[in-house]
């Protein structure tokens, strides 16, 4: 401990503790309840039976009551320890309960029932792990079927995205041709036209073209992200254009110089619009809402908020999935955090 | 090594068809740049995206305008009739601007409200505590790099799963009611009043987006040089005047960004509180996004020509911050050249 106290309290310059200090450590630790706890306590909760979810007050760990078979009933009891008439302290089974009189019976002694008051009894509890919140969800419901969805639009979405783009970007910073700033121009202005300006039109655009209600009606109108052109523009322009020169001069084909050449030197910015693109498309959330009727169809971000919405909410089902719905991201900041940081603070993209 | 043998001959697996065709269009597109020259090949690069680009935002956004003015259930354009500015007229038929009740479509006027409140709250809040967090994450402490993606964490999170986080916790079994009870303050239900809930769809949006605000004024932060503190150290300026001179005037480009982007996306604001409170109570978090999504295509009686001219004038007000964004930026490149 002290050693700990000694990392935390250690300061450059050896100066003393002012409020700076103070509030900075008050500031850093009240984060990390702040951000991560809320995190946690779903991934806790995801955990817990029904019972235990509609609790008041709730515990931390995920806790069930301990069951037993008895001889003699069909069903596992409920392990409780019961302060008996005498002082002593006894496990008993509950078999059931009357109003405010529970009737239990010893495991190891069945054929006799006691009668105990229910406030003279408290459940034998431990730590328990409901991974049928989990299990059931995966097997029965459409679940499966939102997650494979989610999955192909993402993959899709950014495969195409990171052709389309590279091909735009290339176009735009290694040849010389009329309008060329006039296209740049018209996709750095419309960065700023977001989807809920032209929710309406886009909608009779995608039935027009026939994608409504279909998986290619979510992928295709996100794919051409201004957003990607600009970024890999900008990092393509950094490639000398002798590089290009050199191969022209061995007879290479213009496709193959974006292929060969372009694509593996541009590797680092393609890599940053993957992982944008990935956490972009699986987090989309009103484009499909808009755009899938059809249940079979829902990406997991809109299948999850039907069932939050339902009258009845089936919370420990909803909570199992929402982490599952997590984790994708979650691996993606805990492997890649550091190249998102780095290109939010280098271009302010998001 | 063996591991890696493998992983590498999926790679191969994989990487091959797509090697296979890259080399496969080689030819056709050889052949059309010896027809067409590198301009040809130019236009070969671009046209998917800008195809794509042109079917999917461009056309919208022209379209858009033409929705606005005509009405009915329709979804095509040649089946929708004409009515000129009918639909605008709608929108601003109001006895009284400060009162959405004496307006015809009072939702349009409760939701602009509702966001503007939404817009001038979390974008002062996101500011201050974006800010605060930067300043402290650009000091000489331990673990810098885990302290930053402590605070960046959620903003990679699905809106959807930020709002059904929170929804958790603010339930009326919740994790705050627990943490309340247990300090002895009164519990609320959250969720179901006016006010709360407000506050809720703020708090929530800011925990969200702020580790994103914060990097870029960390970026800011850490491109200020460091001897012009180390001058003011040793002329011994305290620490508040160091902060009003020095850091605050160096960091006003970024702090621009981050208002102006906060702006931008405030006024946007649906999924995360969509997912809380469903625009609920009654109509406390009715945002404009909403009320767009539910004019055009949740509500039984829809207009998609009353929900694009809406939409139409929350693009006006985009197109205003983002003026304002490059006016600021243009005077604050004038004001480097003179320095």
């Amino acid at each position: 401990m002290s050693r700990v106290a000694e990392f935390l309290t250690r300061r450059r310059g050896g100066s003393g503790w002012d409020w700076t200090d103070i509030f900075t450590w008050v500031w850093l630790i009240a984060g990390i309840f702040v951000m991560f706890g809320p995190a946690v306590w779903l991934v806790l909760s995801s955990f817990k039976t029904p019972a235990a979810l509609a609790e008041f007050p709730p515990t931390v760990l995920p806790m069930a009551t301990e069951q037993v078979m008895v001889e003699g009933y069909d069903n596992p009891l409920e392990l409780y320890s019961v302060s008996m008439p005498d002082g002593s302290e006894q496990v008993l089974a509950q078999v059931r309960r009357v109003g405010t009189i529970a009737q239990m019976v010893d495991p190891d002694a069945p054929d006799e029932i006691v009668k105990v008051n229910i406030a003279e009894r408290t459940p034998q509890r431990r730590v328990a792990f409901a991974t049928e919140n989990y299990v059931v969800p995966l097997e029965q419901n459409d679940f499966l079927l939102y997650l494979r969805n989610s999955v192909f639009v993402t993959v899709m979405a950014t495969i195409i995205t990171l052709l389309t783009n590279s091909m735009a970007a290339f176009a735009l910073s290694k040849y010389r041709f009329r309008g060329r700033d006039g296209v740049m121009l018209l996709i750095v202005a419309t960065l700023m036209v977001p989807l809920s300006v032209i929710l309406v039109p886009l909608y009779s655009v995608v039935n027009a073209v026939g994608l409504f209600d279909s998986l290619w009606g979510v992928i295709l109108p996100t794919v051409a992200t201004p957003t990607g052109v600009f970024l890999l523009r900008q990092y393509m322009l950094t490639i000398p254009d002798e590089l290009l020169d050199a191969a022209r001069m061995d007879h290479a084909s213009e496709w193959q110089i974006y292929w060969r050449i372009i694509l593996p030197l541009a590797a680092p910015a393609l890599a940053v619009l993957a992982i944008f693109s990935i956490v972009w498309r699986w987090n989309d959330f009103l484009w499909p809402l808009v755009v899938l009727s059809r249940k079979e169809l829902y990406t997991l971000q809109v299948g999850l908020n039907t069932y939050a919405g339902e009258l009845n909410v089936q919370w420990h089902y909803i909570l199992a999935m929402t982490v599952v719905t997590m984790i994708p991201v979650v691996l993606v900041f805990v492997f890649l955090q550091r190249y998102i940081t780095a290109g939010i603070a280098g271009s302010g993209l998001k | 090594m063996a591991t890696r043998s493998i992983s590498s001959r999926i790679g191969a697996v994989l990487a091959a068809p797509v090697i296979w065709l890259a080399r496969l269009l080689n030819l056709p597109l050889k052949w059309w740049q010896g027809m067409t020259g590198t301009g040809g090949m130019a236009a070969f690069f671009l046209a998917p995206n800008m195809a794509i680009f042109g079917i999917f935002v461009l056309l919208p956004l022209v379209i858009n305008f033409a929705y606005s003015m005509t009405s009915g259930q329709a979804l095509f354009l040649s089946d929708r009739s004409y009515v000129g500015g009918e639909q605008y007229a709608r929108l601003m038929d109001c006895g009284n601007y400060l009162d959405p009740t004496t307006c015809r479509e009072d939702l349009f006027w409760i939701a602009l409200r509702n966001t503007a409140l939404f817009v001038v709250v979390q974008v002062s809040m996101m500011t201050v505590v974006a800010m605060i967090t930067a300043l402290i994450l650009n000091r000489e402490i331990r673990g810098r790099g885990f302290w930053r993606a402590v605070f960046f964490f959620p903003v990679l999170l699905s809106p959807v799963v930020v709002g059904l986080i929170w929804r958790w916790i603010l339930q009326r079994e919740g994790l705050l009611n627990f943490i309340l009870y247990n300090v002895g303050l009164e519990p609320h239900v959250w969720l179901t009043d006016r006010f709360y809930s407000f506050v809720a769809t703020v708090g929530v949006s800011v925990w969200a987006h702020m580790g994103f605000y914060t990097l870029i004024l960390l970026a800011g932060l850490q491109a200020i040089p460091r001897d012009l503190y180390e001058a003011a150290e040793m002329d011994g300026t305290r620490a508040g005047r160091v902060f009003w001179r020095i850091t605050l005037p160096l960091l006003m480009p970024n702090l621009l960004v981050v208002i102006v982007l906060a702006l931008i996306r405030a006024v946007q604001i649906f999924d995360e509180a969509y997912v809380l409170t469903g625009g609920g109570p009654g109509t406390s978090t009715l945002y404009l996004t909403q009320y767009i999504y539910e004019v055009g295509f949740a509500s039984l009686l829809r207009n998609p020509g009353l929900a694009a001219a809406a939409s139409i004038i929350m693009g006006l007000i985009l197109v205003v911050l983002t003026l304002i964004q490059l006016g600021l930026g243009r005077r604050n490149e004038k004001a480097g050249e003179r320095k």
